[in-house]
């Protein structure tokens, strides 16, 4: 075998078991002896907990323990952690296991019941009576930031935190400016909503002391240190694996969730197995939501666009609490920056408290809400300037002999936000290439002969990836020559089995099918950060790549010792270790595996059949000093500064005169994550990631009403796409600038797909419409609205602004479309 | 509280005669992964949207988690695991998904593989949009559907060439 | 999301059933689909104490296509109502609405006495049973009785069943000669429930002029609606009909409320927009 698998469409290792039923989810996973927990969760938004009556519910036949905060002792009494601090949250908010006197959205859990079974489990937990005293609620934005009511008493006016971050003067700047705008954005909240809910399963082993525990995570190394933390456990004892996981998007990377720590905590209390399988109810108000800001603008530019002063503030719902810190609007604070380079820039945000479900990052974590803030502005700037689109955005573009660019910013690590490559030029002529963007008008009028109306739109992004601190792999040749992987970060769909075996496979010269990766457990790779930020395939691709180049040099080294030729006339091919034109000169992987572990004792045939290499000299010892045996090794490899991927859509849509329906007509999409390791892999990504932007540009939201009852916390109402809500294509075009910051070249791709979706549809509706639309997500009933309101004059014109760009007007500074 | 009754179930899942004792309200989906220890169907909501639940009934797609086990007495079911050759190798349509890179996480992938297997059974040149139309009550959250269509048309096609049965 | 407890009975006899639902009285539900009530028991938002399991009464299975309409059995499946040409041949709307209700999968389970007896007005059967004057068969024990569509939807998800009753079969009347009907509906994502929906009929006369012009609607009411809208249009000829005229009377008159994925005013205006092109499409078919 000698074709290289890094940058092929490789068929994924992982999924001839998925498709034969045979994959293991958390639900799946063997729970023999185990009870089940069920909970009772707060129905109101806000109120007093000052009674818990478990009477009716013990009785019920099969229950076999109820818990509330009372029974919680030591670190699981105290509030769950903080996991991310930051200067700037000066009021951190986080919940209890169990509520102890407070609950602060409809969805905490409040009692904890478990039982033989789920559905007994369910009907104790209906007997168990509350006793709640309702306290006025805190839901939306505008009314959190009036701050006459509060989510916590102690913390004032609902501001969890106020963040400022800037390079240059933007006011003075905006001051100066030939042309100015004053503008408000406006992007609702969605959620990640995988398929498949959390779950936990924890067994205790009393005579070893152990914890095992499934968890359905991003981040089993994460979960373990908690779960340690939080039970008084050495994090040795703690051991957790996150089996197959049935999507995360983000909302798996949360934790510990109350029931993470509350499952373990009475597994080692009962001394059985226990476990908790979350329904879809409990999924959508007791898990995360995101995206929920309100933006405002003020920007001012020159003739051709560039902008020279932008100010951003920021409204950000956090939720109820701030375990995850400002990871979001920190995200949307620097990625608002996206493939341009403005004179000067200040943004500010401001966390705030509502009663509804946790914020914490969904797929693109706050860069949607960026990309929106920005592109709707540059769309703006075109309007007031009657210039095309992208000849605006061109026009502010970082030019490639401008990297690496540094904004003098602070990025979500900590570090500078600085980018390492693209070329954001040609990715545009890409995709004006692939759009026909400039036989727009063409297309437009075509249509308006037939009563068609058609819109097309365009929005660019820049996407952090690949972010620190670090992750490992572990490769192991088996004496059998089979490949052993390990990467700790764990894999919720993406594939970073197959990726990772075709990056081990170049590199060790073993076939695909002989290479078996596992991910996500800490038994296997104890040190690991988690999967977020598109940071799996740079980090543990890396990792594992320089693992596999440790084990090929050890392998080569021993086998040119018993060879009695030197390692660099030798070559790997096929599992064998062979002299380059002399291939009867070999031995197999799995023999030279034997000869790394110099045993007294010959177990199989593999380690008799390496008796007849015992070459070197009598002195020499078995293992040198600084070596290990086996034929195995461990890397690790860590980023002071992520790696910037970065794309470009372009959607043209129709909407129905009468019944205002939006359809998606052609998708495009230009896409750079530097070198595609599988690009049927990232492709999928984009895919899925496209399908999400669309669900939450035209379909998805959370529901509160004003006592912060969630209304569509069920997929009947919370309308994520069908196949038929998706466009029929995706058209894909790519570039690859590799990454400076890793040896692979390689950029992530998990998030970009949904990134731009809000900013993309709201341009090409605004341009189909020819009026403004500022806030997002948008159903046929909100623009038939919208259309009464433009016709009743309430609401500006705006000019069609594609292809074929008019000729410069000078303007004086004016305040243009709000609103 | 008395204990909850009872009943026997028994049914032919896969081909073989099996049975169970369940209560009434025990959802053919827990009874199918539980009581029969076929893990394959995934539950994703519990009020029939999702369709990752979805197995065939006497050869048509029904959702496992709106039907009780107590219903299926007497029946054929076919879950995904059914559709594995008995060799183990493939099916068609699992073939199709693998080829086509029709699923990311897999959870949704049991109900769309037995949809689509039943479809095919029905029609099997299907044009691209009744290939749309037959799992366009399917949700998956991973891979945005453009392969899963792609997968549907590729299991037609294994199946005209090999001449094989979905 | 597990239902709660319940006693479970399987009759193997029409009479058996009726027995039981008799004693049950207010606590006796029938399992026949289960699309809506299963859902509805996972969710804990009712917890009936017995469920009569009718789905081995075969007598009352079947789609009869019989001179003047189509009989449907209780337990005929959505998906077989929809499947059988000879119902589609003699009453085109049972096809035309049956292929809007949800997805294929729960239509092969669903019934469509069982949709009429949920009474949802959002409900595609009930708008055509109400549209085509049809009937539901309800059998107690010691009797039967027959009830027009117009009284048989009481309310939202109410339906005029008492206690005791089980419906045994829904009578879905041909309509005249010189008829077209279509079923027109918008929905957020397909195969949801609509936001609305209007199934039409348009009657000719021997001159290929509108005769008739009726509606029934979805969503935009409490109970399905039912609409004479040829006064709009009496007279014309079917090409060229003042359809947008008829839109207006049955904007005027429907009753719509908002939600979270429409309001009141964008579904009176929908009613609109899907009456023009529902009837001009029944009128294309009238032929």
């Amino acid at each position: 075998m000698t074709t290289r698998l890094f940058g092929e469409p490789v068929q994924r290792v992982e999924d001839p078991r998925l498709v034969s039923g045979r994959g293991r989810y958390l639900d799946d996973v063997d729970d023999t002896g185990a009870v089940h927990a069920a909970f009772v969760r707060s129905p109101h938004a806000h109120a007093r907990v000052r009674g818990i009556d478990v009477a009716e519910a013990i009785d019920v036949d099969g229950v076999v323990g109820i818990y509330t905060y009372d029974d919680l002792e030591g670190a699981a009494a105290e509030p769950l952690p903080l996991l991310i601090p930051h200067p700037d949250l000066a009021h951190p908010r986080t919940g209890y296991a169990l509520a102890r006197d407070l609950v602060h959205h409809v969805g905490e859990p409040v009692v904890m019941v478990v039982a033989t079974d789920r559905y007994v489990a369910e009907d104790a937990a209906e007997r168990v009576v509350v006793d709640y005293e309702v306290l006025p609620p805190v839901v939306g934005i505008e009314q959190a930031a009036r701050g006459e009511r509060l989510v916590h008493a102690d913390v004032p006016g609902n501001v969890a935190a106020v963040s400022t971050q800037s390079f240059g003067d933007a006011a003075a700047a905006i001051a100066a400016a030939p042309h100015t705008l004053d503008l408000h954005w406006d992007i609702e909240r969605s959620a990640s909503m995988p398929m498949e809910g959390k779950g936990v399963l924890a067994r205790w082993d009393a005579g070893e002391r152990r914890l095992t525990v499934f968890s359905s995570t991003q981040t089993s190394t994460g979960v373990r240190g908690a779960i340690a933390a939080k039970l008084g456990l050495p994090v040795t004892s703690v051991d957790v694996i996150a089996p197959d996981v049935g999507g995360g998007f983000g909302v798996k990377i949360m934790h510990p969730w109350p029931e993470e720590v509350l499952v373990p905590w009475v597994a080692v209390r009962l001394g059985r197995p226990v476990k908790w399988v979350e329904d879809r109810r409990e999924h959508f108000i007791s898990s995360a939501h995101e995206r929920g800001q309100l933006q405002t603008v003020k920007v001012g530019f020159d003739d051709a666009g560039r902008i020279l002063g932008l100010e951003v503030d920021l409204l950000h719902d956090n939720g109820a609490y701030t375990p995850y810190g400002l990871i979001v609007p920190i995200i949307t604070s620097t990625q608002i920056m996206g493939p341009y380079k403005p004179g000067a820039y200040r943004v500010t945000f401001t966390s705030l408290y509502t009663n509804t479900v946790i914020v914490t990052p969904y797929r693109g974590a706050g860069r949607p809400q960026a990309a929106y803030a920005i592109e709707r502005t540059m769309d703006r700037i075109a309007q007031h300037l009657g210039l095309d689109r992208t000849a605006v955005r061109e026009a502010n573009f970082v030019q490639v002999e401008d990297f690496p660019y540094d904004y003098g910013l602070t990025w979500q690590d900590g570090r500078p936000y600085e980018y390492d490559s693209g070329d954001f030029p040609a990715s545009m002529a890409k995709l004006k290439a692939l759009v026909d963007w400039d036989s727009f008008e063409q297309v437009r009028d075509e249509a308006r002969a037939q009563g068609r109306r058609v819109g097309i739109g365009v929005a660019c992004y820049v996407e952090g990836t690949g972010i620190g601190p670090y992750e490992g792999g572990h490769v192991t040749v088996e004496t059998s020559g089979k490949v052993k992987v390990a990467i700790g970060l764990s894999t919720q769909g993406q594939g970073h089995q197959t990726i990772c075996a075709q990056i081990v496979a170049d590199e060790l010269g073993v076939p695909l099918a002989d290479i078996e990766v596992t991910t996500g457990d800490t038994r296997r790779m104890g040190y690991a950060v988690g999967t977020f930020a598109s940071r799996a395939a740079v980090m543990s691709g890396n990792a594992v790549g320089l693992a596999a180049r440790t084990v090929r040099e050890k392998a080569l080294r021993i086998a040119g010792n018993a060879l009695e030729c030197d390692p660099g006339d030798l070559e790997l091919v096929n599992g064998v270790v062979r002299v380059k034109g002399d291939p009867s000169v070999s031995m197999a992987l799995g023999t030279v595996a034997v000869l790394a572990n110099p045993l007294r004792y010959a177990f199989d045939e593999a380690s008799k059949a390496a008796t007849q290499f015992t070459g070197g000299h009598v002195d020499d010892l078995p293992i040198a000093a600084g070596d290990e045996p086996g034929l195995e090794a461990s890397e690790f490899f860590a980023v002071s500064r992520s790696t910037f991927a970065n794309g470009m859509h372009a959607v043209v849509v129709e909407t129905d005169p009468e019944t205002a329906e939006v359809k998606i007509l052609r998708y495009c999409v230009v896409h750079d994550c530097g070198r595609l390791v599988n690009p049927m892999i990232v492709e999928g990504q984009i895919h899925g990631g496209v399908a999400q932007g669309v669900g939450g540009a035209l379909y998805e939201i959370m529901a509160y009403d004003e006592n912060g009852q969630l209304l569509n916390a069920s997929f009947m109402d919370f309308l994520m796409p069908y196949v038929t809500e998706v466009p029929d294509t995706i058209e894909i075009d790519h570039l690859e600038t590799p990454s400076t910051r890793n040896p692979l070249g390689i950029k992530g791709a998990g998030e970009a797909g949904t990134i731009p979706g809000s900013a993309l549809l709201a341009s090409a509706i605004e341009d189909a419409e020819g009026f403004a639309i500022t806030r997002m997500p948008i159903s046929p009933s909100e623009l038939f609205h919208l259309r009464q309101r433009h016709a009743a004059g309430e609401i500006p014109a705006v000019a069609n602004q594609a292809p074929a760009a008019k000729p410069m007007r000078k303007r004086t500074t004016r305040k243009g479309p709000t609103s | 509280m008395t204990a909850e009754e009872l009943h026997d179930v028994s049914l032919v899942v896969n081909g073989v005669l099996r049975t169970a004792q369940v209560p009434a309200r025990r959802l053919l989906s827990d009874v199918l992964r539980h009581d029969l220890g076929l893990t394959g169907t995934h539950v994703g909501c519990e009020h029939g949207v999702c369709g990752a639940c979805t197995v065939l009934l006497d050869g048509r797609p029904v959702r496992s988690c709106l039907m009780l086990g107590v219903s299926a007495d007497g029946h054929e079911v076919t879950t995904v695991e059914g559709l594995t050759r008995p060799d183990g190798s493939l099916g068609p349509v699992q073939q199709a998904f693998v080829e086509c890179h029709g699923l990311q996480c897999g959870f949704c992938t049991p109900g769309f593989v037995t949809t689509a297997t039943a479809f095919l059974r029905e029609n099997a040149q299907p044009t691209r949009d009744e290939a749309v139309q037959a799992i366009s009550g399917n949700l998956c959250r991973c891979t945005g559907y453009q392969n899963i269509v792609r997968s549907v048309l590729r299991a037609a096609e294994i199946v005209r060439d090999q001449g094989v049965q979905p | 999301m597990k239902p709660p407890r319940f006693t479970y009975h399987r009759p193997e006899s029409v009479d058996d059933a009726l027995a039981v639902l008799a004693e049950a009285g207010h606590d006796g539900k029938v399992l026949a689909g289960g699309q809506s009530l299963i859902p509805i028991l996972n969710m804990r938002l009712a917890a009936p104490g017995h469920l009569v399991d009718i789905n081995r009464l075969t007598e009352l299975a079947g789609v009869r296509t019989e001179a003047d309409g189509v009989r449907v059995g209780a337990l005929a499946r959505h998906a077989e109502v929809e499947a059988d040409d000879a119902a589609a041949g003699r009453v085109p709307l049972l096809r035309q609405g049956l292929r809007l209700v949800a997805h294929p999968t729960i239509r092969n389970r669903g019934t469509t006495v069982g949709s009429l007896v949920h009474a949802d007005p959002s409900g595609e059967m009930t708008a055509v049973l109400a549209l085509l004057g049809g009937s539901v068969e309800l059998a107690r024990l010691g009797g039967t009785r027959t009830v027009a569509a117009a009284d048989f939807f009481v309310g939202p998800l109410e339906s005029c069943l008492e206690p005791g009753e089980l419906a045994v079969s829904a009578w879905f009347p041909a309509l005249p000669g010189h008829t077209g009907t279509a079923f027109l509906e918008l929905a957020r994502r397909r195969g949801d429930y609509a936001m609305c929906g209007v199934a039409a009929v348009v009657t000719l006369d021997a001159d290929g002029a509108v005769a008739e012009a009726r509606a029934a609607y979805l969503s935009v009411s409490p109970v399905p609606l039912v609409l004479d809208l040829t006064e709009a249009v009496s007279g014309q000829a079917a090409a060229t009909a003042d359809w947008a005229a008829a839109a207006d009377l049955a904007r005027a008159r429907v009753e719509p409320e908002a939600d979270i994925h429409a309001t009141a005013e964008y579904r009176r205006h929908l009613a609109g927009v899907l009456t023009a092109r529902a009837l001009a499409e029944a009128a294309g078919r009238a032929a």
